[in-house]
């Protein structure tokens, strides 16, 4: 279905990791490597971004996300500002799209957007004239976790090619797994997904990816990524206790090996799905992911608004 | 009991190749309409068009009363003429709920008024639809209820649908049942599988609605009571409805257009048009349907035209509310989608649209025969047309189709004795 509503000329947007091709995900990862060491060794601001304006609209609590988007537009001279749900006129009632028509009378460059529905950011994009990237939408996409875990992981492993991928948890409510799955799948990575058979969607390996219900399998993996479990997951049956979740599935030092790094989105539920000896050990990535949350975000606001338009092929791509 | 606007009945002529699949027509045939009744049939040679029974839509909301910004008596009977059809049932869960004689009397009171052709309105199975107590059926039956359904809601209730069936035998109303078992669709948003599972969308497995469709059968066939399956969308239900017509059983069913073109792959656009209950699901599902309607296991094809305010429809995917239009672009797509690449006989796609649903709820088939009320409806197979948002009658434009070119229009509808519709 072709949508009358798009806007006549292209933008770039990165509203999922299906709108990116190899080639994108590399030129993002570099031009973070890049900004990551002029960053070290100059200044802590550059005028890249000077007179572009990013909003960041979070419908969403985040304090990693929200926190280093809002940093990584400052760092390249854009001028910022934070709409949360709270305290705005969505407290009142606005719709996403109003919302959206209000903050695009101010003209702004990108629109970063994170909402618990899937498909906000698309509907942002259908009704602005902004760049818009997908802070993280429902249980679909969170597109610059995946970036800035893989940039994480190149930094650590020094490669991305053959890399195999253990991703622990409750898969089902996570959009980070969906992302990094599809990411990983695009540079020659490979995913195990692992966890419960009610947290492991059937049908998921048609992201690019195996599934299994054996802890054991994340001893094969060079990267073990260790979801946050929810506590309200109990409440609806998910699993029976996290005291069970967290023998079957909690990564122990027992359940790791020195050869392997181990990755954690956060926050963390220490003692339930990370034992805190893992999470404070060598081998925890937890406080680079979040040092590379910076850079890869300042990749993304250049390169949404520095490469030439492509419409995103996920929207494009669909009948 | 379908109500008739009051006014008068209309004479003219319709020509061209006559299709009438259960009384074995297909020649060129000028049918002349004299006050509304069928008066002479001959020869012609004119074939510019196809003439047919016209449509009968057995699921159709029409949100009055209480949602008139979405839809009316008025404004959902035209857009029914267009789509050719000259009977529709429209569905209670309106606000206030059709559960009572003075809530039915009212609507019935207005459609004398507005209804453009004839439209049966079916009650609630439970009072204010909340699964807990019987309406009086009895009475409604007598007010003029079309049939008894809970549409929008499952009765959850095996009890509960156990003495409905048993009580409903009072009058000779089927009940009509959406089965879905709420404690496996709650939270799915879409189809459990593949699509679901990697957007990351609350998942609505088949289970919920076969579950269910396996239980109101073994109940009708325990009660010894017919009944009528709505909007059926997973090949489990249509294996339980096989099973049941094999032993026997009374029931019949239906399947929506949008169920028959489309597979949960259309979710991917994230498009709310394409967000319905049941929803769209796998290819696998949707060939056991289509293969259903061919062999006549489901018998008819009902449009559940569910008319939705624009404000609420352009939400992200999961905020959506459920339901699309479609009486205006049910035959045009179903012949561009399945008659047009060989999936379906037109032969058998006018018979699942006209007296497929008028035999499974008793209504008076559509005929082409001397003596009849004309209900009859032209077809120009090869009008090309774009679906667009400003080109419905309905209130409401969420349909599945906005922006699709199909090929089949309806030019003319005779519904009643009367001229409803002309292109």
């Amino acid at each position: 279905m072709s949508d009358p509503r798009a806007p006549a000329t292209p933008r770039r947007h990165l509203l999922s990791i299906a709108d990116l091709s190899r080639e994108d995900v590399e030129r993002i990862l570099d031009t973070a490597a890049s900004l990551a060491a002029s960053l070290d060794r100059e200044m802590k601001k550059l005028p890249t971004l000077r007179g572009r304006t990013v909003v960041n609209l979070f419908y969403e609590s985040s304090t990693r996300t929200l926190a280093s988007f809002e940093l990584a537009a400052k760092r390249l001279s854009a001028d910022t500002m934070s709409i949360r749900s709270s305290g705005s006129s969505v407290d009142k009632g606005e719709s996403l799209k109003d919302t959206a028509l209000t903050l695009a009378a101010y003209e702004p460059d990108v629109i970063v957007v994170r909402h618990p529905s899937i498909g906000a950011p698309h509907l942002v994009a259908r009704h602005t004239d902004a760049h818009v990237v997908n802070a993280g939408d429902g249980k679909h996409q969170h597109p610059t976790q995946a970036l800035l875990d893989l940039y994480t992981m190149r930094e650590a492993l020094g490669r991305l090619e053959g890399l195999r991928v253990a991703v622990v948890g409750d898969v089902l409510h996570s959009r980070v797994a969906r992302s990094l799955v599809q990411a990983l799948a695009l540079v020659g990575g490979e995913t195990v997904l692992v966890g419960p058979p009610t947290l492991v969607p059937r049908g998921i390996e048609g992201l690019g990816c195996e599934i299994t219900h054996d802890i054991a399998a994340a001893a094969g993996a060079d990267v073990v990524y260790v979801l946050r479990m929810q506590h309200e997951r109990m409440g609806e049956a998910f699993v029976p206790s996290l005291r069970e979740y967290t023998a079957l599935y909690g990564i122990t030092p027992e359940r790791v090996s020195p050869r392997q790094v181990v990755m954690h989105p956060g926050p963390m539920n220490r003692g339930i799905e990370i034992d805190p000896r893992v999470a404070d050990s060598e081998q925890a990535l937890v406080t680079d992911q979040v040092r590379a949350g910076l850079v890869v975000r300042m990749a993304v606001l250049y390169d949404v608004l520095t490469v030439a338009p492509v419409e995103s092929r996920e929207r494009a791509g669909v009948a | 009991m379908l109500v008739v606007r009051n006014g008068r009945s209309d004479s003219l002529a319709l020509e061209g190749r006559v299709v009438a699949p259960t009384q074995g027509i297909d020649e060129c045939l000028r049918i002349t309409v004299e006050d509304g009744v069928i008066t002479r049939i001959e020869p012609t040679d004119v074939r510019a068009t196809v003439v047919a029974p016209a449509f009968v839509d057995p699921h159709v909301h029409l949100r009055a009363p209480g949602r008139e910004d979405e839809e009316t008596i008025g404004s959902g009977t035209q857009a029914a003429a267009a789509g050719g059809y000259c009977a529709i049932l429209a569905m209670p869960n309106t606000d206030p709920v059709v559960d009572s004689t003075s809530v039915l009397g009212a609507l019935v009171e207005r459609a004398r008024d507005e209804a453009v052709v004839p439209t049966g309105f079916m009650a609630a199975i439970s009072k204010g639809q909340q699964g807990a107590e019987l309406t009086e059926m009895a009475e409604l039956a007598e007010s003029g209820a079309a049939a008894f359904t809970d549409d929008g809601r499952p009765v959850v209730s095996a009890g509960l649908m156990r003495r409905a069936l048993q009580y409903s035998g009072l009058t000779k109303l089927r009940l009509a049942l959406h089965c879905e078992e709420p404690s496996l669709s709650r939270g799915g948003h879409a189809h459990e599988g593949a699509v679901a599972a990697e957007l990351g969308i609350g998942p609505y497995p088949s289970t919920a609605e076969s579950v269910m469709v396996e239980r109101d059968l073994s109940l009708a066939e325990a009660e010894d009571r017919q009944i009528h399956l709505m909007h059926l969308s997973a090949r489990e239900s249509v294996a339980a409805l096989d099973a049941a017509l094999a032993r026997g059983g009374n029931a019949t069913g239906e399947v929506t257009p949008h169920h028959l073109v489309l597979t949960d792959e259309a979710v991917r656009s994230l498009d709310p048009n394409v967000k319905m209950n049941p929803p769209l699901r796998s290819e696998s599902d949707r060939e056991a349907l289509r293969d259903a309607l061919r062999r006549g296991a489901i018998s008819c094809i009902a449009t559940d035209h569910a008319p939705h305010a624009r404000q609420e429809k352009d939400v992200p995917f999961e905020e959506a509310p459920f339901g699309v239009t479609g009486l205006e672009t049910a035959f045009a797509a179903l012949h561009t989608h399945l008659v047009m690449p060989g999936v379906l006989t037109l032969e058998t796609l006018l018979e699942r649209m006209s007296t497929g649903p008028a035999r499974a709820f008793g209504l008076e088939e559509p005929r082409v025969e001397v003596g009849a009320r004309a209900n009859l409806v032209a077809l120009d197979l090869d009008s090309e047309w774009t679906v667009t948002e400003d080109g419905f009658r309905s209130r409401s434009a969420n349909s599945w189709l906005l922006g699709e070119t199909l090929r089949g229009r309806v030019v003319t509808t005779v519904a009643d004795g009367r001229l409803v519709f002309e292109a």
